[in-house]
């Protein structure tokens, strides 16, 4: 009968299975050890403390030995430091020491050593008398108990930081007994002292509370929290068992064992139960003081889970637990749900019985729940033997049903086919179904990598088709960083392995394995591993932690961001001398242009220098005239470019040598200049300058200019033209023009008074202007018809062009008879008939339409094209012949 | 909001989208009231991404724009910088934060770094003392989609700090802006790279998209292909005087993150006007790839029309064919009409200022420049520019030109044109012209030729005036210089239409012949050429890609539409110009190819100059 082994507690049943028989069973006897076993089916250290058993005092330390849940074991060591007073686990499966001094050593449950941390000076000085481990809501918490009865408290061993907590008011002796909870995201500690309990904060804050208990109380002996940290137990000196909630608001039941002593261990079943362990036996105690006994041959051990009790024995490891509802829905004798009807319709189908039909009948509208009630069972059934029929009822009931979603039921197979796997002994996890999803399946493939169980991980990964970047290779990481431990294979051989085994996979991260290589101390393995990281970004850090910078240096370069480039330049330079940091970089033109670009902004000096070092002497030269542009004082300045034409020499720049020494020359002028007259001369161009004084009137300096720094005749006349022009000295232009013959043509004569709109002015050098230039200049002071007529003269086609060009939307009459012209002229040029070669017009020149402007496009000759010339407010399209 | 691709152009609004959504997330890690302060540079391309009543609804307060010369800033508690990754303004944020802390002024300050953080800048922050005080993020804003076909990166510094300063900071940028481009829109098949950047772009992205490779999908191509070009391949096109319509705007009014603004000399009304130019503008699409020579024209007519729509009312029977004008046409043709006075009103002041100061002689120069021919005449153009105190950066473009086509001047006219400009424009101009030497831009002929012994000397010459320069080779080759002289502007048959015939732009007749040839291959005598080489990679084996039938029917037939191969997205590092862009239009409707033109910043042949000029002291 499935229901052979439920044990009633008042309304609910309780069962107690085995899960394994202990593989320890021939060397251990539990009674002589101190034991601490992981929640969630985790591995189970024994302490065996020589001294409290030996009958002589001895100094031998004591030994730490780690079994798995199946008592297989994974490790052992003799301890060696100093003494321990408390043991227990973190939830990371990582195994913690609490000495008396308040020292928290934590290793991993191969023993290895992983970090220390203390509780406090306090606590250091005083001793520690108690201390508790807890899960807190940001993971494993430690609260140690001082003789001087203060509490402090971490919340998470990852991150150990000391509170203290409120002080209990009166307190003169050690607390007969305290616990910790977690309240509102908080810590607190309840101390029981006489008949009160004191409930103390990190806030300083104390709470006085006296629970209601019917007998009278002189003590609290035990107190114990459920793992929902919502129920409190606790045992009287009276022997009483008070159960309520832990706001001590709610009370339960109380219960009264009549035993004069404390239980060994006082527990929690889950959430629904009291357990209390007095030698071999065990007394579960529910709400409602329904209450069931049991007798074991031999000490055991008892470890609280979410859902039940783990009991450790010397020859078995049992499980206690509540049946699940579902389960008593299915299999408490007479049920009728519909379940039950399904699971039973099953089991007649197979014996192929036409009863089925009957059973899937009666319940046919239920069918849904029916199957997921199956499901469900299967999954809180530890023994594959019970999952099998149910999860085949579950698959029966299936086919009844049109369109159900199968998912639920492909899941439960998935997770059961885990569960199974991982509760095998040789693994040795018993988990249930309801902690595995309180767990979730990442916690527990990490778990099976903490036991170093990389096949069995990547597999599940595979079976579950996790992507591989959060399962297989993530696994294969794992598995690189424990096979870089392995000091007994050379360095050469484990690199090789890695890369075999994990190839390119993507979600990998050589860096992240290199840096462990490197915390265990085999830089060289850890350079090898670098080589197969593709991600500069990644490599290059590290390259630099292990102070190879030369590799970090090319390979920062290589990837082609320069924001690493300058990570690793700025590190470089704040690590080595400047010249040896210079010779560094000299080799490498990126780095070295990278971190010119760099000094350019920061610090120019440094550039410079680099220049200096490198024999650039150009550069350095341009840097220092760069450098007397920002300098304020012109003695400053002066300076600068001094240095910079130095350097100009050495760089054999005799260009930049020269004009440099101008420069200064210029500067010097200019400052004289500046304070003769009061006007600012300074950082004009040389042109600029001479043009000012000549407007200033000034014709002498400007001459000295000129001659003192050869400015060219044209240059100059055209200088001096336009600035007469500008300040319309005509007289003294006049004079000029009557002086030394003009480099430039009278032409530039008539163009800036044509400039400056003096017409009358711009006749007068028109006489003298060149003939070739004549009608040009015609056209520029505005005679355009003359001009027209001059071109004629001078038979020349492209200048009546010219002029044709130039001609505005008055001038109609004008361009007429400039067009009569040029027929003629190109008549007369060629030999040809007239009628061959006529210009040839698109649109009438007739209607003058002045809202419109238009292009005028000339394509005589190659170097002509894409003229755009205004013509007037016509649309033409003019082609001439070529000549 | 999203809308949908334009003739085949792939959508890029969706990175505008994402863009913002980022911003936004950005600003609400500070949540309450803060100010904004923005780096000048950021200014436009934030515009285009978010508008300042999305900001406001986000809890900006006020927004600044970054002034590196204040040593300290008023505003609220919490303050927002979003600027570029430099040390220099990562000084003054620390001044900033410092002066505040003097006067115990307590506030919050976070830092977002476009478009990435820099270890440089944190360091400065260190080492100020503020990091402790700031919080630090990163705001990757790259691609700015100035319109369907055209994406900037916004970076005008990328010429200087790439090609003269050998910066590769942002070759990254250019980098993973086409790694996330190619998320959005699937991985490009082929991939042609012209010059060295082009390359290293091309490495890095191969880089960075392995990294990622699982986490992508490739099912979606958009883009067949991906052509790189330095700029430095092609000096002389972004120096040539543009006559196309867009490219006049850019030159005479600047034309900023595709956004305009108009004085009131061209509005004719007091108020300036903000004009966003893009292919939405009806009137502007029609005349932005225009001959300047046939735009006026078109304008006219367009007027016309316009003034005969308006004029229909006159004709409109009914009350309710009036109502209906009123409701749906007078708004247009309003609208359009404003548009049109602006666009009227630009004309007349391009042609204004291209009719004044010689611009023909001008024009003429540099175009006998391209052909390499009267060498003398063009040098004394130059010469009587500088002497005539004309503007410096005409001048400066013409020296360029004449070294670019040439291979350098030669030694005694380098000097002398040096010395000339100098006097003219100032000493600070030596430093111009070690930056122009260092680009390779103004060279004179003796830098490479090793020149040891006289006899060499003079072989050397008898080389150099025998030898044609490269630059004429490659037009040879190229045909770059067409031989026909009819060059119908208005209705165009060839790319150098942009320049009224007289030069088809290296860099586009490039991207042909690699599009034509489907590689390099056959095209050794002109690559050999090319500075930085060429390197080509495909991606696609054996065009299986394409050919296999998609499941999606909508994505098959969306497929047969538009072969993805027509689709060729054309990356300029260091900037293009509107001429360029317009080139390529011009190509793709010739060839029937799609053209999706990405560039680090638009520039044109003044602000190509300036940024590598050095700034007169103050």
């Amino acid at each position: 009968m499935a229901t052979a082994d439920w044990n009633p507690l008042g309304e609910i049943y309780y069962k107690k299975c085995e899960v394994y028989s202990m593989g320890w069973s021939d060397i251990v006897d539990i009674s002589k050890f101190e034991v601490s076993a992981a929640p969630y089916g985790g591995p189970i250290a024994l302490l065996k403390d020589e001294s409290k058993t030996a009958r002589v005092q001895v100094s031998t330390k004591p030994i730490i030995t780690v079994f798995t849940a199946a008592g297989k074991q994974i490790s052992q060591m003799r301890w060696n430091s100093g003494s321990i007073h408390k043991m227990g686990w973190s939830h990371t499966e990582d195994l913690l020491f609490v000495q008396d001094d308040g020292v928290v050593l934590v290793y991993d449950m191969f023993l290895t050593f992983k970090k220390t941390f203390g509780m406090g000076q306090e606590a250091k000085d005083v001793k520690v008398i108690d201390c508790k481990i807890f899960s807190s809501y940001q993971g494993t918490g430690i609260a140690v108990l001082t003789s001087t009865y203060r509490v402090f408290i971490i919340n998470s061993v990852d991150d150990p930081r000391i509170r203290r907590l409120a002080e209990v008011p009166g307190l003169s002796s050690a607390p007969s007994s305290w616990a910790v909870i977690n309240l509102d995201r908080q810590s607190r500690a309840l101390i029981a002292k006489g008949s009160e309990l004191c409930l103390i904060d990190q806030g300083g804050q104390y709470q006085v509370q006296t629970p209601d208990v019917s007998t009278e109380v002189t003590q609290f002996l035990a107190m114990s929290l459920s793992f929902n940290n919502r129920c409190l137990a606790m045992f009287t000196d009276k022997g009483v068992i008070w159960i309520g909630s832990s706001d001590l608001q709610k009370k339960y039941c109380e219960f009264n064992t009549k035993s004069p002593t404390p239980p060994q261990q006082l527990s929690w079943c889950g959430a629904g139960a009291v357990v209390g362990l007095w030698g071999n036996m065990m007394l579960v105690v529910g709400p409602d003081k329904d209450w069931i006994n049991f007798n074991f041959d031999n000490p055991v051990h008892l470890v609280e889970e979410e859902d039940g009790l783990r009991i450790i024995g010397k020859y078995q490891h049992e499980f206690l637990y509540k049946v699940p509802e579902v389960t008593e829905k299915i299999f408490k004798i007479g049920s009728m749900e519909p379940g039950a009807m399904l699971f039973e319709a099953s089991k007649e189908f197979y014996k192929g019985s036409q009863k089925a039909d009957e059973y899937i009948r009666i319940i046919k509208d239920k069918l849904e729940i029916a199957v997921s009630q199956c499901i469900e069972a299967a999954g809180h059934e530890i023994d594959p033997a019970k999952q099998k029929p149910l999860l085949r009822a579950a698959a029966f009931g299936k086919c009844f049903l049109t369109d159900y979603n199968p998912e639920a039921y492909v899941n439960m197979c998935q997770m059961l086919r885990v569960l199974n796997q991982v509760r095998n002994h040789v693994i040795g996890i018993p988990l249930t179904y309801s902690q595995l999803q309180h767990l979730s399946m990442p916690i527990l493939i990490d778990r099976l990598v903490l036991r170093k169980l990389f096949y069995y991980a990547v597999k599940i990964c595979q079976y579950l088709k996790i992507a591989d970047a959060e399962g297989a290779s993530r696994i294969l990481a794992h598995w690189a960083c424990y096979k870089v431990q392995q000091k007994n294979e050379d360095d050469e051989t484990i690199a090789r392995a890695i890369n075999q085994k994990l190839g390119d996979t993507p979600g990998i991260s050589y860096s992240d394995i290199a840096n462990h290589a490197l915390e265990e101390g085999r830089p060289d393995l850890a350079t090898r591993l670098l080589d197969f990281e593709p991600r500069a970004g990644q490599q290059v850090p590290l390259l630099m932690k292990m102070h190879k910078d030369n590799i970090a240096l090319s390979k920062a370069i290589e990837s082609g961001d320069t924001d690493l480039v300058y990570t690793v330049l700025l590190h470089l330079k704040e690590s080595m001398n400047q010249g040896e940091f210079f010779m560094a970089i000299r080799n490498m033109p990126i780095a070295y242009a990278l971190f010119i670009q760099y000094c350019r902004q920061q610090n120019r000096k440094l550039m410079e220098d680099l220049f200096y070092q490198e024999d650039n002497f150009q550069e350095e030269g341009t840097c220092k005239v760069v450098n007397s542009f920002n300098e304020d004082r012109m003695e400053d300045r002066i300076e600068e470019l001094k240095l910079a034409q130095a350097c100009f020499t050495k760089a054999k720049n005799e260009f930049a040598k020269v004009q440099t020494e101008e420069q200064i020359k210029l500067l010097k002028y200019q400052q004289r200049l500046e304070e003769e007259m009061n006007r600012p001369y300074l950082n004009l161009s040389l042109h600029q300058t001479i043009y000012r004084l000549t407007l200033a009137n000034n014709h002498k300096v400007a001459e000295q200019l000129r001659k003192e720094f050869k400015v060219p005749d044209r240059r100059f006349w055209w200088l001096k033209i336009n600035a007469l022009g500008e300040c319309g000295d005509w007289v003294e232009l006049e004079r000029f023009s009557k002086g030394k013959k003009a480099p430039v043509g009278m032409e530039a004569f008539v163009e800036v008074c044509a400039k400056h709109g003096n017409m009358k002015e711009a006749m007068k050098y028109l006489v003298k202007v060149s003939p070739e230039q004549k009608v040009k200049c015609l056209v520029k002071v505005g005679e355009r018809k003359k001009a027209a007529e001059t071109a004629f003269e001078n038979k020349n086609e492209e200048e009546l062009s010219y002029v044709l060009s130039k001609c505005g939307p008055s001038d109609k009459q004008l361009v007429d008879t400039i067009r009569e012209k040029q027929e003629f002229i190109i008549i007369q040029q060629r030999s040809g008939s007239p009628s061959e070669c006529s210009a040839k017009e698109s649109t009438s020149s007739s209607d003058a339409d002045h809202n419109q402007l238009a292009l005028y496009h000339v394509t005589c000759q190659p170097h002509n094209r894409g003229y755009m010339v205004p013509i007037g407010y016509k649309c033409t399209i003019y082609v001439t012949c070529p000549a | 909001m999203a809308a949908p691709s334009v003739k085949g152009f792939p959508d890029f609004q969706r990175l505008k989208i994402l863009a913002k959504d980022e911003f936004t997330s950005l600003l609400d890690q500070m949540p309450g009231r803060k100010d904004l302060v923005i780096d000048g540079e950021l200014m436009k391309p934030l515009d285009r991404i978010a508008s300042v009543s999305l900001l406001k609804q986000r809890g900006v307060d006020k927004i600044f724009k970054f002034d590196s010369s204040l040593k300290s800033m008023h505003g609220c508690e919490q303050r927002i910088y979003l600027v570029r990754p430099r040390m220099t303004t990562m000084k003054a944020i620390a001044d900033h934060i410092n002066s505040d802390r003097n006067i115990n002024f307590k506030r919050k300050y976070s830092i977002i770094f476009v478009p990435r953080k820099l270890h440089t800048c944190l360091s400065v922050l260190e080492y100020e003392g503020v990091m402790g005080c700031v919080t630090v993020s990163e705001f990757q804003l790259d691609f700015v989609p100035l319109d369907k076909d055209v994406l900037s990166l916004e970076l005008p510094e990328f010429l200087k700090s790439f090609y003269l300063e050998n910066d590769q900071t942002w070759i990254h940028t250019v980098a993973k802006s086409l790694v996330r481009l190619q998320a959005l829109s699937g991985e490009i098949g082929h991939v042609y790279c012209i010059g060295r950047g082009a390359k290293m772009v091309n490495d890095l992205m191969n880089f960075l998209m392995k990294r990622n490779s699982s986490e992508q999908d490739f099912s979606r191509h958009e883009i067949g292909s991906l052509i790189l070009i330095d700029r430095d391949v092609d000096y002389v096109t972004p120096l040539c005087s543009q006559l196309t319509y867009e490219g006049l705007l850019d030159e005479t009014f600047g034309i900023k993150c595709g956004t305009i603004e108009f004085g009131p000399e061209v509005t004719g009304k007091q108020q300036s006007a903000k004009l966003l130019l893009n292919s939405d503008d009806a009137i502007f699409e029609d005349v932005r790839n225009r001959h300047f020579s046939n735009v006026l024209g078109y304008l006219s007519s367009k007027a016309k029309s316009l003034q005969q729509d308006f004029d229909k009312r006159h004709g409109l029977k009914s009350v309710g064919d009036m109502k209906d004008f009123v409701a749906n046409e007078l708004r247009r043709l309003k609208e359009q009409k404003s548009v049109l006075a602006n666009h009227i009103g630009a004309c007349e002041q391009i042609l204004g200022k291209k009719t004044k100061g010689g611009f023909e002689d001008y024009l003429q120069t540099e175009h006998s420049l391209l052909e390499g021919s009267g060498l003398r005449d063009n040098v004394n153009f130059i010469e009587e520019l500088l002497f005539k105190q004309d503007n410096m950066l005409k001048t400066l473009k013409l020296i360029c030109l004449l070294s670019l086509t040439q291979n350098g001047i030669s030694p005694q006219t380098y000097k002398s044109l040096k010395t000339q400009y100098l006097q003219s424009h100032g000493f600070e101009q030596l430093v111009t012209f070690s930056n122009l030497k260092s680009l390779g831009i103004v060279t004179d002929q003796e830098t490479g030729s090793q020149a040891g012994t006289p006899l060499n000397k003079v072989a050397s010459g008898m080389a150099a005036m025998t030898r044609r320069s490269t630059f004429q080779s490659l037009c040879k080759k190229l045909s770059l210089i067409p031989k026909s002289d009819d060059i119908d502007l208005k209705n165009p048959t060839d790319m150098s239409y942009v320049f009224s015939g007289a030069y088809t732009p290296l860099s586009c007749k490039l991207v042909e012949q690699v599009l034509t040839r489907g590689g390099f291959t056959g095209m050794e005598e002109i690559t050999k050429y090319l500075p930085g080489g060429v390197h080509s990679e495909n991606h696609v084996k054996a065009s299986k890609d394409h050919s296999t039938p998609v499941k999606d029917k909508s994505g098959k037939s969306a497929r047969q539409d538009r072969p993805v191969s027509k689709v060729v997205l054309v990356y300029f590092l260091g900037g293009c110009t509107y001429s360029e862009i317009t080139a390529l239009r011009f190509l793709g409707k010739l060839k029937g190819y799609i053209f999706v033109i990405t560039t680090t910043a638009i520039i044109n042949s003044s602000t190509m100059l300036e940024s590598v000029m050095e700034k007169p002291p103050i």
